[in-house]
């Protein structure tokens, strides 16, 4: 699957959205899915709870395994994705789309890559 | 001395040659020889028989009672034979947790049906696969409610103490606040409860019938509770649940109890078993395994421990409950235990355990002792007296029978189940009669 | 297979009890809420219930049925005379809240059992209140808690617990409310003293150890860890999953733990019953009982408490007309659950412990090492060894190089065993060794048993080469095959759903 080059990606494997109205989106990258496997749940942070740049939000699960998801942004979360819980499978399937959080009121942001770059970072986490 | 080694001395000299080693002394040869232990004063082993006959020793120095007036958390019902016969297999017996599904399936379906069974009885949408006794399933469903804002634990004061005692030692665990909210004439403090929630308020704990036998308003503490935004947990008889209100219906988060009077033997104290349900909205925080249906590589149905990412050995020090052994045996025992008394079955019990005990109560009153709570009860109470408590349950006990609990020098909580006679509580009602007269 | 809700009809019924004897009552009568939800609860006749849980078991595979090699839980062969003493009727008919001087013989059988497993761990004092063995580990900490508290000493609040640990260990030190340090385990899978040392300090409440540890070996380095931890001002908590390996031989207390839980269904031969019932008594020093939770066996006249010169358990540690009564500890943590623990379970392992005695319990540990060494002499040349070295009661194989060559997973490899009748050992786990299967033959096995079980994992390792497809397909033979775990956990079906319950509601 192509990484959308409208996307910015963290080394931790997740994609932030910049929306116009200053808000960000975030979810995993398809590299991250297929490395998880089939995921099963997502825990969701609650509306209103502060995240930060390069702190876990949430997890997601997997039949035999947990991993953290990272925040590459830091500020307060706007929305969360409630169709996730019924539907775990889209963040398998379109990875793109399934976004776990909105985070608004920005304050501070990782470092992030373009697609480019993110699809080199993640040939190099092959060898 | 006893031995459960097959191999023979020869068999075992040769093995340890081929491992590359002289003596068990160069095999344990990691061990440091100074941590060594130079000697292991045990007794010496026994044969079989020697070892048998000494436990038959130690079981003949109890006294066990035909005559049983005495719950107060562990109950004397009645087994069907059926149950014994089954938790007796040794395939049930001997195996271990069914991680193998594909070898399992008589465990894991096993454990489906009692979670189901469960879930009726308790009127909730998904039940774990039992937890160690009614006490830790009170514990860890309070475990279950913590939020971030949300930490400090509530008790109804008419609780079972142990239980009481147990959720106060988890909390010193997690450090969470544990606040007893007073009972009042035999029941939770309504008023009290509601004084005592606020916005730092995770769970309420209720039990229904209460510790000393009095039904609760379980629909009013529920809307105080929920009213303050924190969880509601019923801890329940499961034998009163076959007729009374459910936890489902009381619109409980949470539904717990102490699963004995489900077919286990009183056994001093255990192994017991700890049930645990939970409204659809809390299923996933439910601790230790759980079993769920789905289909194999053929399409058939089968049974699988799902949902394992919320456990210890998947989420280690985030886990929300460090438990992994339950109590399977004792949870394959209820399964039993209710398949065989049915619907029809398990409300006789109930209705049984509900007349006898107004039996007993009415003729203990007509010898002397009178009820302390003037309040509907279920299968306990209790009874006040000038006549010392030590007094009446020594001549009970010399008659052959197991008098109530004594709560302190002049109250007695008493209970009765389908076991006890009409014969058998008249005799009792008699020998009280007697001290209370002299 | 049918499930219960789906054998029998409405009416049909076992005959369990009698009419009532006295005037009923009834809560309406009493004006207290009825339940409305219909109950469903199964309707079969005795026989019919029989034969479902005759069908159930055929679907079970037991001790008793073959091979049970699942490593760090000690699947050894439950004697059949321990259910014989637990079936006693003096003891399972005996209330838990009955006047102590008719309980003589359980709290003997307490305090007999505590004797025995402090000999057997070095310990002080045994609390059998824990009913399994993470419930043991949450209670040692309990302790560990309770005694830095009592010297005012607040600020420790970690655990330290190395990556091989089970995972019970780290959530146990969560539950008790401490802070989890994760140490690296050094090459050879044993604890890199560099790494404790670093993690240790003024904020070490203790450590958590399995030894041997999880990957089969014995920490030769025992002495200085738990040296290491005590200067720090910590105190060492023995994790004794794996003391099956040395009961006899050496001991946690002399190793420099203070605190020890063991699980009587692992090492004490007490059955696991598809997942428990346990029982994980929490041992320890001196200095720590009087936190111990729940109440403890004391001898009213003084004389009895010290088994003095004498051999632990044996008669003569109470004088005759000695009475035995229950005592709360003074600075008790307070309970860890109802009443004193799974007393059976405890029956059992006394009857265990007394058959085996001062010459079994060592040569038990003996033999479950060198079955396990045997067996890992004649698989470690298709299988390589995580750690090759003298194991103890248990081994490591890693498949990774046989997945790169061949395809072949562990958990391939476990499924194909089923196929033979044999339980699969322990899969992916320690985490420290990837495609991990870990193998634990106990003593109970014969030689025979192990040549054949040997063969067949040779034999796998031929189909490997030549018919990988066989193993990913595996298991032939079966009840079901390959369940679908991702569908179960998507979508949980966690009971079963009554038909005409919608019509109700």
């Amino acid at each position: 699957m192509m990484n959308p080059e409208a996307l910015q990606y963290s080394k931790s494997h997740e994609w932030v959205k910049f929306e116009e109205d200053g808000t960000a989106s975030i979810g995993l990258t398809d590299y991250a899915q297929n490395a998880l496997g089939d995921l099963v749940f997502v825990n969701l942070p609650e509306i209103g709870d502060a995240v930060e740049a390069g702190e876990a939000f949430g997890d997601v699960e997997s039949v035999k395994a947990v991993s953290d998801v990272f925040s590459p942004v830091s500020g307060i979360v706007d929305e969360i994705n409630e169709e996730l819980l019924d539907a775990p499978e889209t963040m398998n399937s379109e990875p793109y789309e399934a976004w776990l959080i909105r985070v608004k009121e920005i304050t501070e942001k990782e470092e992030l890559m373009d697609a480019k770059a993110y699809e080199a970072f993640c040939e190099s986490q092959e060898e | 001395m006893g031995s459960y080694l097959p191999n023979a001395e020869q068999d075992m000299r040769e093995m340890l040659k081929e491992t590359g080693h002289d003596s068990f002394d160069q095999l344990f040869g990691q061990i440091p020889q100074e941590v060594r232990l130079k000697e292991l004063h045990l007794p010496e082993g026994l044969s079989e028989m020697e070892a048998l006959a000494k436990m038959e020793d130690l079981a003949a120095k109890n006294r066990t009672f035909r005559q049983i007036l005495r719950g107060a958390g562990a109950y004397d019902h009645y087994i069907p034979a059926i149950v014994g016969s089954v938790t007796g297999r040794e395939e049930f017996v001997t195996a271990y947790t069914p991680y193998q599904a594909e070898i399992s399936q008589g465990i894991l379906q096993s454990i489906f049906e009692y979670q189901t069974m469960i879930c009726e009885l308790t009127g909730m949408d998904g039940a774990n696969a039992s937890v160690y006794d009614g006490a830790t399933a009170a514990a860890e469903a309070a475990a279950m409610c913590r939020e971030r804002k949300r930490q400090t634990v509530l008790v109804s004061a008419a609780a079972n103490p142990q239980v009481i005692q147990v959720i106060r030692t988890y909390c010193f665990g997690s450090g969470a606040e544990v606040v007893l909210v007073p009972e009042k004439d035999g029941v939770t403090d309504a008023a009290a409860l509601e004084d005592a929630l606020d916005g730092e308020s995770a769970c309420f704990y209720v039990q229904q019938p209460n510790y000393y036998g009095n039904f609760e308003d379980a629909d009013r503490l529920g809307e105080i509770t929920h009213q303050a935004g924190a969880k509601y947990i019923m801890g329940c008889n499961p034998v009163a649940l076959a007729i009374m209100k459910t936890p489902g219906e009381c619109g409980a988060d949470i539904a717990v109890g102490e699963g004995q009077p489900l077919g286990l033997p009183l056994s001093f104290g255990g192994p017991y078993l700890g049930f645990m349900a939970a409204a659809s909205k809390m299923v996933r925080k439910l601790p230790g395994r759980i079993v769920g249906e789905t289909t194999d590589r053929d399409g058939k149905r089968a049974f699988v421990l799902t949902l394992q990412a919320r456990e210890q050995h998947i989420r280690r020090e985030k886990a929300s409950s460090n438990i992994c052994s339950n109590e399977a045996l004792c949870a394959l025992a209820a399964g039993v235990y209710l398949s065989a008394m049915g619907r029809e079955g398990l409300q006789q019990a109930a209705n049984l355990c509900l007349s006898k005990a107004h039996y007993l109560q009415k003729a203990l009153e007509e010898a002397g002792l009178s009820l302390k709570y003037d309040r509907p009860f279920f299968h306990e109470f209790v009874t006040v007296s000038d006549v010392p408590t030590a007094q009446i349950l020594k001549a009970l006990e010399e008659a052959g029978i197991l008098g109530g609990l004594p709560l302190n020098e002049h109250e007695i909580l008493w209970c009765a189940t389908e076991k006890n006679t009409k014969a058998g509580m008249d005799q009792a009602a008699a020998v009280v009669k007697e001290v209370c007269k002299a | 297979m049918k499930l219960i809700f789906e054998r029998g009809k409405e009416g049909q019924r076992c005959s369990i009890l009698p009419p009532c004897d006295v005037p009923e009552v009834t809560l309406k009568e009493l004006g207290i809420p009825e339940r409305k939800e219909k109950l469903h609860l199964p309707h079969v006749s005795e026989n019919e219930l029989s034969r479902h849980y005759t069908e159930l078991g055929k679907q079970v595979h037991g001790v008793n049925h073959g091979f049970y090699p699942l490593g760090s839980c000690t699947m050894k062969y439950n004697p059949k005379v321990n259910e014989k003493a637990a079936a006693l009727p003096g003891f399972t008919g005996v209330h838990p809240l009955q006047p102590e001087h008719t309980v003589q013989g359980c709290l003997e059988v307490l305090q007999q059992t505590e004797k025995l497993l402090c000999e057997i761990t070095g310990m002080d004092a045994v609390t059998f209140q824990p009913a399994a063995g993470a419930h043991g580990e949450f209670t040692g900490l309990l302790l560990i808690k309770a005694w830095h508290a009592s010297r005012g000493d607040r600020k420790r609040t970690k655990i330290i617990v190395p990556d091989s640990a089970h995972g019970t260990n780290p959530a146990s030190a969560a539950m008790a409310g401490f802070e989890v340090v994760s140490i690296p385990s050094g090459p050879d899978g044993c604890v890199d003293l560099e790494a404790l040392r670093q993690a240790a300090g003024d904020d070490t409440a203790g450590l958590m150890l399995t030894n041997p540890n999880t990957v089969g070996l014995f920490d030769r380095n025992i002495l200085e860890i738990t040296s290491i931890i005590h200067e720090a001002g910590g105190l060492a908590y023995y994790d004794g999953a794996n003391l099956n390996a040395v009961m006899g031989i050496v001991r946690p207390g002399d190793m420099g733990f203070d605190v020890v839980h063991v699980n009587l269904h692992k090492t004490f031969s007490t059955p696991h019953g598809g997942g428990g019932p346990g029982s994980g008594p929490v041992g320890c020093k001196a200095f720590l009982a009087d936190f111990l939770p729940g109440k403890q066996v004391r001898c009213s006249r003084g004389d009895g408490e010290k088994a003095g010169t004498e051999e632990a358990g044996t008669e003569g540690t109470r004088t005759e007309g000695a009475m035995l009564h229950f005592e709360a500890p003074s600075r008790s943590v307070g309970s860890v659950r109802s009443f004193y623990g799974n007393f059976l379970v405890v029956v059992r392992a006394l009857t265990y412990i007394l058959m085996l005695g001062r010459e079994g319990i060592p040569a038990a540990a003996r033999g479950a090492v060198l079955n396990a060494n045997y067996m890992m002499e004649k698989l470690k040349d298709l299988y390589p060894v995580a750690y090759d070295q003298t194991c103890m009661h248990e081994f490591v194989l890693s498949l990774e190089g046989l997945k790169k060559e061949t395809g072949v997973t562990a958990m391939d490899v476990a499924k194909a065993l089923l196929d033979y009748g044999i339980h699969p050992p322990t899969m992916y786990f320690p985490l420290i060794v990837h495609e991990a299967l870990m193998i634990e033959p106990t003593e109970t096995e014969s030689r025979e048993t192990l040549d054949t079980v040997i063969g067949v994992f040779r034999e796998i390792r031929e189909t490997a080469k030549t018919d990988p497809q066989k193993l990913h397909d595996a298991p032939h033979t079966t009840y079901i095959r390959r369940p679908d775990e991702v569908q179960a956990a998507r979508k949980p079906v966690l009971r079963y759903e009554f038909v005409e319950k919608e019509e109700t509601v």
